[in-house]
């Protein structure tokens, strides 16, 4: 498998991503210096610049582990018959793309989806949920399995995980904050409501930004890649139809996490339609349409 | 005089960069033979359990699993290169028969021990499917970069000869996975 190509593109875009970071708290320091503090000595532009650095360089190093514990991932469990099965398809797929098999997780849920992440190969999760290994068989979960193992090989997870670091980490704030909008309203500090609030206006433009970072592209391309691994189309359609017609909602997973997976969690109406808005605001291309794709390969 | 060192150590970058690059993908092909070397034998290893654990339900049989048996006693016994080869294409043939012809046995298909024998089978079978299919990606480019003009001057000074690719059987052509395990009350 060669994934030198994609690779690059993630080079880049990894890149782009840390110094749009970089430039937002520089823009935020810059700001307060001038305003607020007025003094010759700049100091929030420094502090903002660390602070990025920081968060940027911490992301980089535990962003899968932070991702896992989010979800609440849980390591495998050896004398579970479907678990066991997991393991050796993911040992499998891993030496069809000639990888290192990445460190594998199950999400105790019963919406059936998985997700990779981590900055390379190495240092690779793969997780999918318990409702996935309940409810597909073990070519569908090959496919699945395959798809993830695309977005390690050509680090898209890479560029995932960083976008979730970055951006992520307050869009899950976000959405946590509107869950427990009603519990917040009862805290007793004052200044408590208006952070929830804060925090929920901040979702929209952030979603826009995680959107933007994350081509709807990528999703066809691992497709494309786990066929060429497993040379079976159908398993991994078929799987995208089961998933398609649950109807369980992920329970974990936010606007933070969601383009991690490898189905939308989120179930939006948006995931589904093609178009500039959807190009906009959507993080995953329609489950139809790569369904009907997967099909016609398997037609040839 | 500069310019010329400078094309000479360009030159010879140039060249301890493409011998680099054959070396690591001749360690990627030994690599990939010595990986199917492994599942192989664990291969081996498995099938007297899992003919144990069947033997009992499928008495009327015997002709199946017989079949197996010594298909795998061939396999253990054949030299390395074709015939070995041929003798693993032989095994998972028989293998594949004898899990068609268990699909008849109710009882088999509630055996704890059975289903994850078969799943240990079943994995077993797809590595060393996916691991040639991987060998023979890496042998292709290995191959290629030889007989590409300039590198071809490279590898014939240090002698790089062409890696064999496996050729695989008819079977294994149209489907590289497999699924041997019985579809357990689902």
């Amino acid at each position: 498998m060669n994934f030198t190509e994609q690779q690059r593109r993630n080079r880049h875009r990894t890149l782009l991503l840390l110094g749009a970071f970089a430039a937002l708290f520089a823009v935020v320091g810059l700001a307060i210096d001038a305003a607020i503090i007025g003094a010759p000595l700049p100091v929030a532009t420094p502090v903002a610049l660390a602070v990025a650095g920081g968060i940027g360089l911490l992301g980089w190093r535990s962003g899968a582990d932070w991702v896992l514990l989010s979800l609440l991932a849980e390591p495998l469990r050896p004398n579970e018959p479907e678990h066991r099965q997991f393991e050796h398809i993911a040992t499998e797929m891993a030496l069809a793309a000639g990888l290192p098999r990445p460190r594998l997780y199950v999400i105790p849920d019963p919406s059936p989806n998985a997700l990779a992440a981590g900055r390379d190969p190495r240092h690779a999760v793969l997780a999918v949920t318990a409702g996935a290994l309940a409810l597909l068989d073990r070519e569908e979960t090959q496919g699945v399995v395959a798809h993830e193992m695309a977005h390690i090989g050509n680090r898209d997870t890479a560029v995932m995980t960083l976008v979730t670091v970055l951006f992520g980490g307050v869009l899950m704030l976000a959405d946590w904050s509107r869950r427990t909008l009603v519990l917040a309203h009862r805290g007793r500090h004052p200044l408590l409501p208006l952070l929830v609030v804060a925090m929920v206006l901040l979702g929209p433009p952030l979603s826009r930004l995680l959107a933007m970072a994350v081509s709807r592209r990528r999703e066809y391309q691992a497709d494309a890649t786990a066929v060429q691994l497993t040379r079976n189309p159908a398993g991994l359609a078929r799987a995208l139809e089961k998933i398609a017609a649950s109807e369980f909602p992920l329970r974990a997973a936010t606007r933070g996490t969601a383009h991690l997976f490898i189905v939308s969690p989120l179930r939006r109406r948006l995931d589904d339609r093609e178009g500039a808005w959807a190009a906009l605001f959507a993080t995953h291309p329609p489950l139809a349409q790569r369904i009907a794709l997967l099909r016609g390969m398997a037609l040839d | 005089m500069l310019a010329l060192l400078a094309i000479v150590a360009a030159l010879v970058a140039w060249a301890v960069w493409i011998y680099n690059r054959l070396v690591t993908l001749k360690n990627q092909v030994a690599n990939g033979w010595k990986q199917i070397d492994v599942q192989l034998k664990r291969r081996h290893d498995l099938i007297p359990n899992l003919v144990a654990a069947v033997r009992g339900a499928m008495e009327f049989e015997r002709d199946t699993l017989e079949r197996v048996i010594t298909a795998r006693s061939r396999a253990v016994a054949a030299p390395a290169g074709a015939a070995a080869m041929a003798a693993e294409n032989d095994l998972s043939l028989a293998l594949r028969q004898l899990f068609a012809v268990a699909e008849n046995y109710p009882q088999l298909r509630a055996n704890e021990n059975v289903l994850r024998l078969q799943e240990e089978l079943t994995t077993t079978e797809n590595q060393i499917g996916f691991t040639r299919q991987y060998y023979n990606d890496v042998t292709t480019q290995f191959n290629t970069q030889q007989d590409l003009f300039p590198a071809r001057l490279i590898a014939r000074q240090f002698g790089f000869t062409h890696a064999e690719l496996f050729t695989a059987e008819d079977v294994e052509r149209a489907v590289p996975a497999v699924d041997l395990t019985l579809p357990a009350g689902r």
